[in-house]
């Protein structure tokens, strides 16, 4: 049974009155802020974002140290990143995000590692700056193939006054200009990941590109070099991306920062264009490459065929035709492939409802996929967006799509209760209290083990993985028959 | 690359296919500054001689892949132990985020707690009022019978009093003023997991008997016939402790286990989520006080618990994770000897089976050097179990393991022939491993999941016992203590090593002569 779009609203507003009411009245008031529905026609989901998660509600949120060294630093893959201060942080992250790379790790690649001051109580008292320049004398003797270091911060070091940006110059000084730089993504800072993304996007324009001046390229430049902004290369999205460019003939210098290095860093000032995947962790540092060096942004989707297409012709019209008919010529190849794919899953999928929940820019841009597949994104929220992801979701949502930002633990699980939706995307903190409840379940931030998901080969993956999630006959287990 | 919808290629295949390895080709010649293939190849070379072990040795700052974590994580492994406990780490809410994560990734299972969120304002102010409506929140919203409070380090370094701000909290009616809050605080620059695991539960058990953070009269003993059990942070706890209920069950005794996460982390799916299932009821927290003995299965996961459950006047033995024969024999003796009962003969019986499944298979263990890692009661469990089946412990290193540590491990070394050519390495890290591994090979390496980089870099095969286990599923839903227990360890080990004799003597007309069907 199916409502119509304003008996959707309805439910939506009773549903979120209904959650609301678990709350304190003070908590109440700040959470119904964050919950709402779609209406056709406005400029944004009417919802408040990127502010405080309310104490105690069990928000999904991350912090500044996830968003700068498990988001944007971490997948620099020649580069060793320190996790400065106790052990934990880096103890949690480490290698759980399956940014893919290629390299001999611990000889000339170290994404895979932990690198940690692991800090001890005399290192509060005393202050880490003596123990950091010490750990960077001994990863230049034990990994002397790294291309640079950086030092990522952990809670502490903002409170006990370490002063990182003087060790990381002094030491740079004292190992011929090598590139080190220092983070300020203490875990406190801002209200999510996002403002760790923000942070660690200013260190590469003060670090990595106010420091090279005006150093040459090392690679002759060409019209169609673009650079991939804001790809992590989860189970090798980048690379299923990147192919699709390079046979458009476009030429790709760099990837941020999935499978990326230093050099690709420090090369992107010379791209013709950069074509942005994750608006919410690299938009600063795409606005700052315009206006400092007049290189255009253009912002692509590469989830699901239909957006595939359309991105791969906006990304075509910055170029000349030799690059627009790359891009026909590339849609045409793979149309057969993707007609085979929704040929054979959608008879599976049409039809079956969707409640997301994920980070960065998926709440809206795996919706595609979704639609190409016959599938109906019912509800979605951003785990750290800010107002203008919000807007751009309005080109993705139906009218009556319910909306929660920075969910809480509580209200996802009622949402879902109430919604009953055929299937959830969300993270692992989330993956098995909906699988208990009998609802399939996928993560989109890991694509649960599997991927990649972007760009036609990964759409393929997609379509086969939502559907063994959704028709797996585990599903029809779960009540025994006696009762 | 063109995917084929009747068989659909992910990221095991995909990459392999020309088109992407010639564009990963010139994505590093053209764009990533590459060191040359033999530069790579003499640094390679170079990190597996002793020179570079020295070196490596003489680091005394930086860590590279330690086998720990931190505090508040063994403080939510504590607190989820008792019923409808919701743990509630005071400070940053990211670090929250990870140690859900970590536990969901090892028990394939939800794992429920809050943080009090804490950002700039609370760093300069104080984090009291993140308390205040923390504890407010959490208590509507996911009505525990109990919240446990811990702290992340930044909650530390300002200083933040849990004492102070949970009773100005119930002053100000966050939750009842009988709801019980017990705390602990756990700073995560101080010692590992296992610390906060101790900090947390010594922190509980005080709440309960020495009057509720001054809020109560303190509880007085009335002695009876029972015992406690203490499992210690455990990544077997769930089939573990239900070993021990059933071997408990099976002596007849009158027993409260301390902390019981073996429901909460093995929830059936039903249809239902349960936040709480499970655990160690507030009431037997309370009446644990009584207990005759309180029994540690692991010493240093518990050194201040213990010590403040010995001023309660309580007989007390602290084990080292027992695994094994002559360790399950010596513990299942203690619990008789504390508690009056003997040791059934069903339990005898296991004990035989264990001993002839030993006697079956050590032709392929005896003499085989192992290296472990782990937290130091697992190693020293392990290693015992090692030398019992004639293999050789050659490295035993635990990062968070103390110099006291170093000194009980040599002891156990020293007591067995097999143990003579052992070493323990205390606050070293898996690269510290990695060099001992090159310099001194052993035959398999046994450690949790992280040791599969050190498999691939060394080619020691490594039988996965420890935690995190990620990237196996279910391990933990078997015991490793008591005899069947040590049984489960046993088939581990074995079966890597026949996997490996397999994939050794596996080519035609050169090396399968060997490959038996019979071994």
């Amino acid at each position: 049974m199916s409502l119509t779009v304003q008996e959707t609203k309805a439910r939506n507003k009773e549903m979120i009155d209904e959650v609301l009411k678990v709350y304190p009245e003070k908590t109440a008031k700040r959470r119904a802020k964050h919950l709402g529905t779609f209406e056709e026609g406005k400029p944004d989901c009417g919802v408040k974002s990127n502010i405080k998660s309310v104490p105690g509600v069990m928000t999904i949120r991350g912090c500044a140290y996830a968003g700068s060294k498990g988001v944007v630093w971490g997948p620099i893959k020649d580069m060793i990143h320190i996790s400065h201060g106790p052990v934990g942080c880096g103890q949690y992250s480490w290698a759980a995000r399956r940014n893919y790379y290629i390299g001999t790790t611990g000889i000339d690649t170290f994404v895979t590692m932990q690198f940690t001051s692991d800090f001890q109580e005399k290192d509060i008292v005393f202050g880490g700056d003596k123990k950091l320049e010490k750990i960077m004398d001994e990863i230049q003797v034990l990994f002397p193939l790294n291309h640079g270091i950086t030092v990522q911060s952990e809670c502490p070091i903002g409170l006990i006054g370490d002063d990182i940006e003087a060790v990381s110059k002094k030491k740079s000084k004292e190992y011929n200009g090598k590139t080190i730089v220092p983070v300020r993504c203490e875990g406190f800072r801002g209200v999510s990941q996002s403002l760790g993304h923000h942070i660690a996007n200013d260190t590469i324009r003060d670090w990595v590109f106010d420091k090279m001046g005006d150093k040459p390229a090392t690679f002759a430049s060409s019209p169609y070099d673009v650079a991939i902004i804001g790809d992590y290369n989860i189970g090798g999205d980048a690379w299923s991306s990147r192919i699709l460019l390079e046979e458009m003939g476009l030429r790709v210098i760099a990837q941020w920062s999935g499978d990326g290095s230093l050099a690709e860093l420090e090369n992107t000032p010379k791209a013709k264009l950069n074509v942005l995947h994750c608006y919410r962790s690299m938009n600063y540092i795409s606005r700052h490459m315009e206006e400092k060096y007049g290189i255009p942004w253009v912002e692509y989707n590469f989830f699901g065929p239909s957006k595939i297409e359309a991105s791969l012709r906006e990304i075509a019209s910055h170029f000349d035709d030799k690059i627009k008919e790359g891009a026909e010529r590339v849609i045409a190849k793979y149309k057969p492939m993707m007609q085979a794919v929704v040929d054979k899953y959608k008879p599976r999928l049409a039809g079956k409802k969707v409640m997301l929940f994920v980070g960065g820019l998926r709440p809206r841009h795996v919706i595609g996929a979704y639609e190409d597949l016959g599938m109906d994104v019912v509800g979605t929220g951003y785990e750290f967006g800010h107002n203008d992801d919000y807007q751009r979701t309005t080109h993705y949502v139906k009218d009556g799509t319910l909306i929660y930002d920075d969910v809480t633990g509580y209200e996802f699980e009622k949402f879902v209760e109430a919604v009953q939706p055929d299937l959830v995307g969300s993270g692992i903190k989330e993956k098995y209290v909906f699988q208990k409840m009998g609802v399939p379940f996928r993560q989109m931030h890991s694509w649960d083990y599997s991927g990649p998901y972007h760009g036609y080969d990964g759409f393929a993956i997609f379509a086969r993985d939502m559907d063994m999630a959704i028709n797996n006959p585990v599903w029809g287990l779960t009540k025994a028959p006696w009762k | 690359m063109s995917q084929n919808t009747d068989n659909v290629i992910d990221h095991f295949n995909l990459f392999r296919s020309p088109e992407y390895v010639e564009m990963f080709e010139n994505k590093k010649k053209n764009f990533e500054n590459p060191e040359t293939v033999e530069k790579v190849e003499e640094i390679r070379e170079w990190t597996k001689t002793w020179e570079y072990r020295e070196k490596n040795f003489a680091r005394d700052s930086l860590t590279v892949n330690p086998a720990k974590a931190c505090q508040p994580l063994g403080a939510v492994f504590a607190a989820v132990g008792f019923e409808s406990t919701l743990p509630f780490v005071h400070g940053s809410q990211g670090c929250v985020a990870y140690y859900r994560s970590h536990f969901s990734r090892h028990f394939k299972e939800p794992s429920s707690c809050v943080s009090s969120s804490m950002t700039e304002d609370a760093a300069v102010f104080g984090g009291l009022n993140n308390m205040i409506d923390g504890l407010a929140n959490a208590y509507n919203m996911y009505k525990p019978k109990m919240i446990a409070v811990s702290t992340t380090c930044m909650a530390e370094v300002i200083g933040d009093d849990l004492n102070a701000f949970i009773k100005s909290s119930k002053e100000k009616g966050s939750v009842p003023v009988e709801f019980d809050v017990p705390f602990a605080h756990t700073p995560a620059f101080v010692g590992s997991h296992i610390t906060g695991y101790d900090n947390t539960l010594k922190g509980i058990i005080e709440h309960f008997w020495d009057g509720k953070a001054g809020t109560v009269p303190a509880e007085v003993r009335a002695p009876n016939g029972s015992i406690n059990f203490i499992g210690g942070f455990d990544g077997y706890t769930v089939g573990n402790m239900r070993e021990i209920k059933r071997i408990f069950g099976l002596m007849g005794i009158d027993y409260t286990i301390l902390a019981d996460n073996s429901d909460v982390w093995d929830t059936p799916a039903d249809g239902e989520f349960r936040m709480y299932d499970g655990g160690t009821t507030l009431e037997q927290a309370r009446l644990a006080l009584n207990a005759k003995a309180t029994i540690s299965m692991q010493e240093y996961c518990t050194e201040k618990t213990m010590k403040f459950i010995e001023t309660k006047e309580h007989d007390v033995a602290n084990f080292n994770h027992p695994v094994g024969v002559a360790a399950t024999d010596k513990f299942l003796m203690e619990v008789a000897r504390l508690t009056g009962k003997t040791v059934p003969a069903e339990l005898e019986k296991e004990r035989g089976r264990l001993v002839d499944a030993i006697a079956d298979s050590s032709a392929h263990i005896h003499g085989k050097k192992f290296a472990i890692y782990g937290d130091p009661d697992m190693c020293m469990g392990l290693a015992g179990f090692l030398m019992e089946l004639g293999a050789e412990p050659v490295h035993v290193l635990a990062t968070n393991g103390s110099k006291d540590w170093a000194v009980k491990m040599q002891a156990l070394f020293d007591s067995s022939p097999f143990g003579k050519n052992c070493h323990a390495y205390a606050g070293k890290d898996l690269w510290h491993m990695r060099s001992l591994l090159f310099t001194e090979p052993v035959d398999f390496l046994i450690g949790n999941t992280y040791g599969k980089y050190l498999e691939r870099d060394t080619g020691t095969p490594l039988i996965r016992i420890g935690f995190p286990i990620f990237d196996r599923h279910h391990h933990h839903r078997y015991p490793v203590w008591g005899y069947q227990g040590a049984m489960n360890v046993l088939v581990w080990i074995l079966d890597k090593i026949f996997d490996e004799m397999d994939k050794n003597t596996i080519v035609p007309a050169k090396t399968d002569y060997s490959y038996d069907i019979i071994r």
